[in-house]
């Protein structure tokens, strides 16, 4: 059948889509995928599954059925809140979050993260923030992630902030650690072994 | 002498007393003529309701019962015990239905309670002119046949043979093993079916008291329960049996093969054949069709190199008759040909195969010595595994065949295991309800096999590879998978002859084909006909653990039988006074049960006590009136219609 | 006297610097003794999961093998924190194979772990080492029938934990109800604020912060206490956008445990953080406290 004269792709000799569940099995979390029994009981639980382009379940279903683009380049992981309420009830007992920051990983990884979710700014904003300094300065951290992502929306955050900083919880000084060193040294060596950006 | 009748009204706790006013129809009964007490309980059937009916059949001299409660279904033969222990027979005890015919159906209380008044009416006008019956009993034949030499008859002939019991063993094929021994490794532990089944095997065909009868079938039963007459057609081998040491040397001289029917037409066997080694006996037969010999005249090879002397040509077929006390029906299953399916590409498209083919390829005995191939030769990268072809489906079979998920995820792990091939199992639904089962599912998706749940519409060829259509209903796609080599998960259906032999032992079939159980929680292994019972797939697709724990329970029921060593014959049958019987003959032909005889030199007919079930066809057929159907008597009958209509008007006049 | 290393975490020195002061406040007369992780380094959270797989067990890692050497077990109040280090330790358990690559990283800072540090929760540590009797015990200015909805959040008994049940949790309604406060009936008490989400997706958030403040707010909790600082950061000071985007009222004060376990132990409320709520719980309270706030 076809659509547009386009077909559908035939998987096994070119498009062979088994490959992408392997590679996210190998991964240290990845592996529960394969113990999915589709019975959908963690889209149910999830609350925050009405923002998702794709149910937990729906995204492991798609990731076996090759969908390798559909499944990275998709929010779904991004409004992960990692409350861990599917992992308790998975009759399988796969823990889903896990599961999906290896998805996160791997759609940074491939650079095929959805354009319209914020979250691996931040993410890396605070990523930096640590490598650099050993601890997370708020106001540091929300003033260079809302520049990077959406300055507008700085503003509606602004009373939260004023009344945060009002109330002596927003250190306008950023700290730092003494073993600045073995941070970088860490960081050094991970990012030698395993590579990740 | 006027009858001193007892009536006996249940509650049934709220289940007749909600709708029927039972004080009112206790009254009412007292008033009856003949009723010497009437009394109201509320469940009639337990000890002390029980009690109650003996106490006053002693104390006051009572030789009717009448109990309005349940179906007679449900406790005829309860009360019916409770009047023989107070020294009553069973015969002059009535059962008025004033539950299921009433307060479960009529739902306003003054209707109810004046048709319960009805019905005991009819009950008690009925007995007074109930007579006592001799019951009889008949001795049992204490042997069985079993007809089937599959995992189920074998297991049902080892328990009877053990328990001390004869047991004839008939089987249609060379050899016993049915269908299992076929099988490479079984669910869910991966026992090497043969490993298993051979024991036993070998326990029947060395078991002083079986008498295996293979390559035989099963001509004539005639007789009843307890005493069956069986002719058995033991087709010509044309090796004596008495002769043949086995050893193999005559298959392997003939130069002339023919397709294996074990190895499902994927390997070849020799004319002369044993049909795998480890058959039992392990006695060959020479096919006909195709031995040079029977279609030309030549070659005698097999005879040239007979040590032992055992080929004979000039064998013919033996007939044997052998008496049996009961039968157990155990003929297996065929499995379904995918042929017709024609999307599929059975037969059409290479390296599309059956579940029962691919057992045969991964068998390390089979025809490819486990190896796991393709047409050409080479061991396929990639497996599709169709669920449910031919099951649950309107055009072919429309139940479940319940063992094909387990075995379609068995050969992904087997070729997972053997290859590492990639596996994906299209299914619909996945059925794993058994011991263990789960647990091999969950086993099965951490090796890695792909579960696709979609029915696939088609395959179809393409550059060398089998293309499988199909939605993927999880992911919401379309998908079109290229494989190796595809198998059907083919359904297990009734046997070609079902109907023959069906008829052979007068049993019933239900819808799907399969044999009939005489009921499906209270007696799954029995049949409507007494002394015939069922076991393992014949009556419906299952699995090897519940085929055998099916086998076992005919056996018990069998060895009940034995136990006991006599029938019981219901006396509630026809009889016929030669008297008035003209020799007309019409009841003979009318009897469901081929009960009545013809006498000749009488010129009268004869109804077999044991046979007849007193359905009273005969009875009401018999234009002499000459028969007469015992407990349902004309004058039985219509006093019961007396007693419903007593209460209109005008008022019916006794006949 | 008790000794554990202490690992406040980031938020618990800056936007939960109340749950801080008060942690510290109520240690002394509980029987424990706090020593601060020397130079300890933010734990980094779920952030570095999707960044380095390797990073995000190795950078919270250092603060372990720190710990290690003092040979205490390691408490943290922070709920996040506290699941980042249970993560390195499960995920050392469980994947074998990534001990040598996390040696190797740790060397290179001259850092070494052998698994041996055992990471609790502060609630942890008061539940089962101090114990309800003996706070209760300790008490001296009961809560007197102040309502309060507890806050389990959905990091601290989920997805495993000893002491509590993941999805109906209520080892902390027993302390409270021994301190006099009345436990509200709470269906959302374990259930998620949105966490870090906050920022990276406010909307959502705030329809998790406003179903948990309805849930307490209908069963008539006068207050919420928390154990999480970015369960109080969220439900506290975004309890004015949920208002004004949901046309609620909520006026929820969102207290710490250690807060109100200090009112309970009698300890001058002025070194309990009150001040540091966005909502006041200084109505709430002023009737439940021996000096006002």
């Amino acid at each position: 059948m076809s659509k547009n004269g386009q077909q559908i792709a035939v998987e096994g000799y070119s498009v062979d889509g088994y490959e992408f569940v392997e590679e996210i099995a190998s991964e240290p979390g990845g592996e529960s995928i394969l113990s999915c029994a589709q019975c959908g009981t963690c889209s149910g639980s999830c609350p925050n599954v009405l923002w998702m382009d794709h149910s937990p379940r729906k995204i492991i279903a798609l990731a076996r059925a090759g969908k390798r683009e559909e499944v990275l380049s998709s929010n779904s992981m991004w409004c992960c809140a990692t409350c861990h309420l599917c992992t308790v009830r998975c009759p399988k007992g796969i823990e889903m979050p896990e599961l999906m920051h290896v998805l996160e990983w791997m759609a940074i990884r491939e650079g095929l993260v959805n354009g319209k979710v914020s979250a691996p700014a931040m993410q890396r904003t605070l990523a930096n923030a640590v490598r650099r300094q050993g601890r997370v300065h708020e106001l540091g951290l929300m003033g260079r992630f809302f520049l990077r992502t959406n300055p507008l929306a700085a503003l509606k955050m602004a009373p939260v902030g004023l009344k945060l900083l009002l109330h002596g919880r927003l250190p306008l000084r950023a700290e730092k650690i003494e073993g600045t060193d073995q941070l970088k040294a860490i960081v050094k060596e991970a990012q030698a072994i395993g590579g990740g950006k | 002498m006027k009858p001193r009748i007892g009536v006996y009204i249940c509650h049934c706790g709220a289940n007749i007393a909600a709708t029927v006013d039972v004080e009112a129809v206790t009254e009412f009964a007292e008033g009856l003529d003949s009723v010497v007490v009437a009394r109201d309980y509320k469940f009639m059937c337990s000890d002390p309701g029980q009690n109650m009916i003996k106490e006053d059949i002693e104390n006051l001299q009572l030789d009717r019962v009448v109990v309005a409660a349940c179906s007679p279904q449900m406790h005829e033969p309860t009360f019916r015990r409770v009047c023989e222990e107070a020294g009553l027979n069973r015969y002059l005890f009535q059962q008025a239905n004033i539950r299921e015919h009433c307060s479960w159906v009529v739902h306003d209380k003054e209707q109810a309670t004046k048709k319960a008044k009805a019905l005991v009416s009819s009950a008690v006008r009925r007995v007074a002119h109930q007579e006592p019956l001799e019951v009889r009993t008949v001795p049992a034949t204490p042997s069985a046949l079993i007809v089937g030499g599959g995992i189920a008859g074998i297991q049902a002939a080892l328990d009877i043979a053990d328990a001390g019991y004869k047991v004839y063993l008939v089987e249609r094929d060379p050899s016993i093993g049915g269908h299992m021994i076929q099988l490479d490794k079984t669910f869910p532990t991966l026992d090497c079916s043969a490993c298993i089944l051979t024991p036993k095997m070998s326990q029947v065909g060395s078991h002083p008291n079986i008498e295996l009868m293979t390559y035989s079938e099963v001509e004539e039963v005639s007789g009843y329960v307890g005493n069956f007459k069986v002719k058995i057609r033991k087709k010509p081998r044309y090796v004596d049996e008495s002769k043949c040491t086995g050893c193999g040397v005559c298959s392997e001289k003939c130069p002339w093969t023919a397709d294996s029917e074990f190895d499902m037409g994927l390997g070849k066997r020799k004319a002369i054949y044993t049909p795998f080694p480890q058959a039992v006996p392990n006695i060959p037969v020479i096919d006909t069709e195709h031995c040079v010999y029977f279609q030309k005249g030549t070659c005698r090879a097999c005879e040239k190199f007979c040590e032992a002397k055992a080929i004979d040509f000039e064998q013919t077929e033996k007939l044997v008759e052998v008496d049996v006390g009961a039968i157990i029906v155990a003929t297996g299953y065929d499995a379904f040909d995918p042929s017709p399916i024609y999307q599929y590409g059975y037969k059409r498209l290479d390296n599309v195969i059956t579940g029962l083919e691919f057992e045969r390829l991964c068998n390390a005995a089979g025809p490819t010595g486990g190896r796991i191939s393709l047409n050409g030769g080479t061991e396929p990268k990639s497996v599709a595994i169709i669920h449910c072809v031919g099951s649950r489906d309107q055009n072919y079979h429309e139940y479940c065949s319940r063992v094909c998920c387990m075995y379609s995820m068995k050969f992904a792990h087997l070729v997972r295991d053997k290859m590492g091939a990639k596996v994906y199992e299209f299914y619909t639904d996945l059925r794993t309800a058994g011991k263990g089962y789960e647990e091999f599912y969950n086993r099965v998706l951490e090796e890695g096999v792909i579960l696709v749940r979609s029915r696939p519409p088609e395959v179809v060829s393409e550059n060398g590879k089998l293309i499988v259509q199909c939605e993927d209903t999880l992911a919401d796609c379309q998908r079109r998978i290229a494989v190796d080599m595809v198998i059907l998960s083919t359904a297990l259906q009734p046997r070609a002859d079902a109907e023959e032999v069906a008829r052979l032992f007068s049993v019933s079939r239900s819808a799907d084909g399969f044999f009939l159980e005489k009921h499906p929680k209270l007696a799954p292994v029995a049949t409507m006909t007494d002394g015939i019972f069922l076991a393992g797939c014949a009556q419906s697709p299952k699995d090897i653990p519940d085929t055998v724990a099916q086998a076992s329970a005919a056996a018990a029921a069998v060895l009940s039988m034995f136990a006991k060593g006599t029938i019981e014959v219901e006396a509630a049958t026809s009889v016929v006074d030669e008297e008035l019987c003209s020799g007309c003959k019409t009841c003979v032909s009318l009897c469901p049960y081929n009960a009545i005889s013809f006498l000749e030199d009488k010129n009268v007919a004869e109804i077999n006590d044991v046979l007849c079930k007193g359905c009273g066809v005969c009875v009401a057929a018999c234009p002499a009136g000459a028969i007469t159907g015992r407990h349902f008597t004309d004058k039985q009958i219509l006093a019961e219609i007396e007693g419903l209509l007593a209460d209109t008007k005008p008022p019916l006049v006794a006949v | 006297m008790k000794q554990y290393s202490y690992f406040p975490g980031c938020s618990v020195q800056s936007t939960a610097v109340a749950y801080d002061v008060s942690v510290r406040a109520i240690s002394a007369s509980l029987g424990i003794e706090l020593i601060d992780l020397e130079d300890w380094n933010c734990c980094g959270t779920t952030a570095y999961s999707s960044i380095d797989r390797l990073e995000s067990i190795a950078i919270p890692c250092r603060n372990l093998a720190l710990a290690e050497k003092k040979g205490l077990d390691l408490v943290t109040p922070c709920t996040a924190c506290y699941r980042t280090f249970e993560r390195v330790n499960s995920h050392l358990r469980i994947y074998p194979f990534l001990k040598p690559k996390l040696d190797r990283v740790l060397a290179a800072a001259d850092l070494e772990y052998h698994g041996k540090v055992k990471v609790r929760h502060l609630v942890d540590v008061l539940l089962n080492d101090v114990g309800v009797k003996d706070i209760a015990s300790k008490a001296v200015s009961p809560l007197q029938g102040l309502k309060v909805a507890i806050y389990y959040g959905c990091l601290l008994v989920r997805p495993r934990v000893a002491f509590d049940d993941p999805e109906n949790p209520q080892s902390l309604d027993r302390l409270l109800e021994s301190l006099g406060a009345e436990v509200v009936p709470f269906p959302d008490k374990a259930r998620c604020c949105g966490g870090s989400l906050v920022i990276s997706n406010v909307g959502l958030a705030l329809s998790l912060i406003a179903q948990i403040l309805e849930s307490a707010h209908s069963n008539g909790a006068e207050c919420i206490v928390t154990v999480c600082p970015l369960c109080q950061l969220n439900l506290d000071a975004y309890q004015g956008m949920v208002n004004s985007r949901f046309g609620t009222r909520y006026k929820l004060p969102i207290v710490f445990l250690s807060q109100l376990l200090g009112t309970a132990l009698g300890i001058e409320p002025r070194t309990l953080g009150f001040e540091r709520s966005i909502v006041s719980p200084e109505k709430v309270l002023a009737g439940h406290l021996q000096e006002g706030v």
